[in-house]
């Protein structure tokens, strides 16, 4: 018996990692509540662990999930019928029939609406800060305090939001559905944004021990590969998809066999993986054929140019400048602006690097971010000016949170000091 | 799903306009309300008289008190509206775009709560 529970417990864990947001977006579009779906779907696990330990895990377990979440949906529909009968009783019964006229008899015929769903999430009747949470917490099933921590906003006030968004997905009837030709450009880049936050979030974990970060940026690029299968003609969701395979493709050559940092220039391309790379550079000369550039083939070209390194021994610092400079263009991104920084620094020397710093250096936002203070570090350096590389790397190593990126920043400043004597 | 598209808009450019821009915008409205009715989806529509038409009422403890003029005095005043059915908000959006006073004022999109 312990056996068989902890059996059923396994796979309904495996059955929620892999395909939580797949039975939301089954549920939920056909009700429009998203709220209920969660709600019925969290019901039927709890089912699931009741049963299944007694009558073993059924041949079609996400089928078996999605019955038993209708039926708790409609006994909860039948439930405020009888509260509420002066309501307008026919639109419930018409509901329920359709409801039950869609039964899913295996996994196989569950439909994979997650696209739709993600569309929901991102509609522009949605406050944009939102939309990325919504999908976070909807389609890969994240609850309230993991969300808020990814935004950096307090559990409370995002579970309130969460609540709010869901509930004017609702009323206001937003529908489950891929926008049309017509009016997706607008509709497609917040999707994109979503998709690029959740695999950013993933990629945020270099040593790769987090398991749930790990499948969070392995949900990313699903996500990003299904808007491009779904939607292969759109050069922006080609362009996230490079530039998060390509950002994948290095996952593991940021740290050595100590797990200490490895900056991106001193790492072997023989540690890159080189199939997703090569998919990646697909990816983006597909892209670059619809003559429609965009931030994401920008940052996804700027990817390429460094990997060019595998065969030339070293980055294409020229071509890397150029597309920043196209990108802070596009961005207005003081975060740009520093990458850009230390690309001219390559191609023009620290000086010109230093100079474009400064004229970024007003931004109170930069005052407590670590690349932009690593970066002034390192240019200081090739400048000449220890004292104040020093002080930038003090400022740098305080704000870093990852202890290997932390001991890196202490060897550098050390370095300087040898260097200097 | 039954939607109220909200028409606000600037009365006092409406009233200055001349008889040329309200012959236009009368029958910019009129092809809009025959194209809600060809599409079958207006169940109800009108136009409002001024704001300043408006008596506000508000019973408080038993005692009711009337006030002269409209519930907020904003720039832009509720002009009229319409009422249409329709699958979703993205068609109730697409409507609310195309109604004469999206491009003169602003159209509050609101779904009716279905009892």
């Amino acid at each position: 018996m312990p056996d068989a529970i902890a059996q059923s417990r396994e796979a309904a864990e495996t059955i929620a990692r892999r395909s939580y947001g797949k039975l939301i977006a089954f549920l939920a579009a056909r009700t429009g509540n998203v709220a209920e779906a969660e709600d019925t779907l969290s019901d039927a696990f709890a089912a699931a662990l009741v049963d299944w330990p007694v009558k073993g895990v059924p041949q079609s377990p996400e089928a078996w999930l999605i019955t038993v979440a209708r039926r708790k949906g409609i006994d909860a529909a039948r439930r405020r019928r009888s509260a509420e009968y002066a309501a307008d009783s026919v639109s419930l019964i018409t509901q329920e029939l359709q409801d039950l006229a869609v039964t899913v008899l295996d996994d196989t015929q569950i439909p994979d609406e997650r696209l739709a769903l993600m569309f929901a999430c991102a509609h522009p009747a949605i406050d944009a800060g939102l939309r990325a949470p919504l999908i976070l917490q909807t389609v890969l099933g994240f609850d309230a305090a993991t969300v808020a921590s990814a935004f950096l906003i307090s559990p409370t006030t995002m579970g309130q939001r969460l609540v709010r968004a869901k509930a004017k997905i609702k009323q206001a009837g937003i529908p489950f559905r891929v926008p049309e030709r017509n009016e997706l450009g607008g509709r497609l880049a917040a999707v994109l944004e979503a998709i690029y936050a959740i695999f950013a979030e993933g990629w945020s974990d270099p040593a790769g021990t987090e398991t749930r970060r790990r499948n969070l940026a392995e949900e990313g690029i699903w996500l990003g590969r299904l808007v491009v299968t779904l939607l292969p003609e759109e050069p922006e969701a080609l362009g996230l998809l490079a530039l998060i395979l390509h950002a994948e493709a290095r996952r593991g050559a940021r740290r050595d066999a100590q797990g200490e940092y490895v900056p991106l220039a001193d790492q072997n391309p023989a540690s890159w993986d080189h199939a997703m790379i090569e998919e990646a550079e697909a990816l983006l000369s597909r892209a670059s054929q619809f003559g429609a550039i965009g931030r994401y083939q920008l940052e996804a070209a700027i990817q390429s140019a460094h990997v060019v390194r595998r065969r030339t021994g070293q980055s294409d610092w020229t071509a890397i400048e150029k597309l920043y400079g196209a990108l802070a263009a596009l961005t207005h991104s003081p975060v740009v602006a520093i990458n850009r920084a230390v690309a001219v620094a390559e191609t023009r020397g620290p000086a010109a690097g230093l100079d474009l710093l400064d004229s970024v250096a007003a931004d109170a936002r930069l005052n407590d971010y670590q690349p932009y203070w690593a970066a002034r570090a390192k240019l200081l350096t090739q400048a000449g000016d220890l004292a104040a590389a020093e002080n930038a790397y003090d400022r740098a190593i305080g704000l870093e949170a990852d202890p290997a990126v932390r001991r890196f920043l202490q060897h550098r400043r050390a370095a300087l000091r040898q260097s200097a004597s | 799903m039954k939607y109220m598209l909200l028409i606000y808009g600037n009365e006092a450019n409406a009233q200055a306009a001349s008889k040329a821009d309200i012959d236009q915008m009368l029958a910019a409205y009129g092809a809009y309300t025959e194209a809600l009715k060809k599409a079958g989806v207006i169940v109800d529509g009108n136009r409002l008289q001024r704001s300043t038409s408006a008596t506000t009422v508000r019973t408080t403890g038993g005692k009711t008190n009337v006030l002269d003029g409209p519930y907020a005095e904003t720039k832009e005043q509720l002009g009229g509206y319409y009422i249409i059915d329709v699958p979703d908000l993205d068609a109730a959006l697409s409507w609310a775009a195309r109604c004469p006073g999206a491009s003169h004022g602003v159209m509050e999109v609101r779904p009716v709560w279905a009892m």
